[in-house]
């Protein structure tokens, strides 16, 4: 007995879910970060697992798409929390609302 | 089998756990050890999934440095770490979007909405995808050779724009 496709993608699905819960309800924007590292990995968990049970496809396309995600979410965390830092220099602050200085 | 079934539900758990922790911790510090606790998680599923090429990857990159970057980031702006309200007003809103968007994804999979009727059970044969194979396809001419070179171009992008702006001047 095998685990069926449907459970990882539960799993990925509840873990994507938390991550935009964060992404819209912290207001620390260092948290925001971390909400969109835990929606990466929930794709990552989604490409790998399709990937496992494809039945047409027998390359290794999947494991590559998501090592190409690993890339992209190093990218963004540093350029991220870059941002983030220089926005505390200047506001003293990293609650997203009080970046509001391209707020009409 | 069944040892695999244990190892899913623990991992699982950990994953699903450990993110929700990430959302719910009202100090900064304990909501980055959590996410560290989810990426350890979604380690073991790739393990599962056989993929021990991206476990390792996911520890080394994703706990070694993305988590260790974030645990910077809190500490360079320390007199944030624990303000007294953690949501923002419209939290409401975004645990109604969350949840609607599980349901959505939830029913995406069991209803024939795509044409697809059911979800394959049965992984493809019992393939691992080992760090050789995986490092042939990125790098073989008929393999991913132009988004390996695309891939390197992007995080030396990254690197600079990192140092110039979180540069002091």
């Amino acid at each position: 007995m095998v685990i069926p496709l449907w459970m990882y993608l539960i799993v990925a699905a509840s873990i994507f879910s938390i991550g935009v819960f964060a992404v819209l309800a912290r207001r620390n924007a260092v948290a925001v970060l971390m909400g969109i590292e835990l929606m990466l990995n929930a794709v990552n968990v989604n490409l790998v697992a399709f990937w496992r049970y494809s039945t047409t496809d027998s390359s290794m396309g999947g494991q590559v798409f998501a090592a190409f995600l690993f890339v992209v979410a190093a990218a963004e965390a540093a350029v991220g929390l870059a941002i983030v830092i220089a926005v505390y220099r200047n506001r003293r602050s990293v609650i997203v609302e009080d970046v509001d200085m391209l707020r009409w | 089998m069944v040892v695999q079934y244990l190892a899913f539900v623990i991992f699982s758990a950990f994953a699903i756990i450990g993110a929700a922790m990430v959302v719910w911790s009202r100090n900064l510090v304990h909501s980055a050890l959590f996410l560290v606790m989810s990426l350890f998680g979604v380690a073991g599923l790739f393990i599962l999934l056989s993929a021990p090429f991206l476990a390792a990857i996911q520890v080394l990159v994703y706990i070694g440095a993305i988590a260790i970057l974030i645990i910077f980031a809190v500490m360079l702006t320390r007199s944030m770490t624990a303000i007294r309200e953690p949501f923002n007003a419209q939290s409401w809103l975004g645990a109604v979007i969350g949840a609607v968007l599980f349901v959505a994804l939830v029913a995406g999979m069991i209803l024939p909405v795509w044409g697809w009727g059911s979800l394959p059970t049965l992984p493809q044969s019992d393939v691992v995808g080992t760090t050789r194979d995986i490092g042939i396809a990125l790098v073989s001419a008929d393999g991913y050779v132009l988004p390996f070179e695309v891939a390197s171009l992007l995080l030396t992008a990254a690197m600079v724009g990192a140092i110039v702006i979180a540069r002091e001047d």
